[in-house]
């Protein structure tokens, strides 16, 4: 390359620039149109994002252990999730998408997927993992649903009937994984430290009880 | 009122509408059971390009047998699929 192309060679900037990914690129054009555009203010948009990131799989592990311990929570909180966390002071957005949750038992064994992008219960657990999103897990899952989960180390037995849920609309779904053996005397503490972000999507168990 | 009550057989249609939409190809075509009636909802193919959604959709979460979409499917024969689909997405048996 010339000199004349680049009139500055032989300057080296002090810091490294990052190149900004296409895909980030394209994010943050939309969010500048749409502050200048007026639609929505930085403010709000980083209210929102914050609200996102607040949310954990913690939160997710704490009403599993209620839901492993109370049955009469449990009862509500399949029957209608908002209702039941309203009671216990989780406040979930009054406006779609909404909650369903499904519990995981010795017959039937629920694993949620997004085929079409990454639906997720974002309310309740934050952001999905990467894994979740990507075109493999997408694909797989509803295919070899069995295959895949022991990819991520479940083998279930030929008996245990599995289900699939494919949320492609406006319903997110949280499994209440199995209870594992062994965990009668347990508190709520040391309950839901043993619900794994992945035990509620539902591609693997919980720990298991010595592993506190 | 919905068309379909927990329990009907319905058939998904087959279709491409140019623009957004939200039934996968792999279960158009398909045969299944309304297993739940998930409430009525913004339609989101008019959501998509900046209309009011209106008039509301059912949604429905529909059953499949794996082994009735996948032939080469191994697992237990009651394994299943569960899927949400639109109301204007389902046919009767009869209507094919």
């Amino acid at each position: 390359m010339s000199n004349d192309q680049h009139p500055n060679h032989g300057h080296h900037e002090t810091e490294t620039e990052v190149q900004a990914s296409y895909y980030a690129s394209r994010s943050k054009a939309i969010e500048t149109l749409l502050v200048e555009k007026g639609v929505m203010t930085t403010t709000e948009i980083d209210r929102e994002v914050n609200a996102m990131d607040s949310k954990s799989p913690a939160d997710g592990a704490k009403i599993v252990a209620l839901a492993w311990s109370d049955d009469l929570f449990r009862t509500k909180l399949l029957a209608n999730a908002s209702e039941a966390l309203k009671e216990i002071g989780y406040e979930l957005p009054d406006k779609t998408p909404y909650l369903k949750v499904v519990a995981n038992s010795d017959d039937i064994h629920y694993v949620v997927v997004c085929t079409l992008c990454s639906c997720y219960p974002r309310m309740l657990l934050g952001r999905p993992p990467d894994w979740y999103k990507s075109l493999a897990y997408r694909s797989r899952v509803v295919v070899s649903p069995r295959e895949v989960m022991e990819e991520f180390g479940l083998r279930l037995s030929d008996d245990v009937e599995v289900r699939v849920l494919d949320s492609t609309a406006d319903m997110r779904y949280m499994v209440i994984p199995r209870r594992p053996l062994g965990t009668e005397g347990f508190d709520q503490d040391s309950l839901a430290a043993l619900v794994t972000r992945d035990s509620m999507i539902g591609v693997s168990d919980p720990l298991s009880a010595d592993c506190l | 009122m919905e068309r379909f009550k927990v329990g009907d057989t319905v058939k998904v249609r087959i279709d491409s509408p140019s623009g957004h939409y939200r039934t996968p190809i792999y279960i158009q075509g398909m045969t299944g059971v309304i297993e739940s009636v998930c409430g009525r909802f913004k339609n989101p193919e008019k959501l998509a390009y900046g209309h009011d959604g209106y008039p509301l959709e059912t949604l429905y979460t529909v059953e499949f047998i794996q082994r009735d979409l996948w032939p080469d499917y191994t697992g237990n024969i009651a394994d299943k699929l569960l899927i949400d689909i639109y109301e204007h997405w389902l046919n009767t048996i009869n209507e094919g």
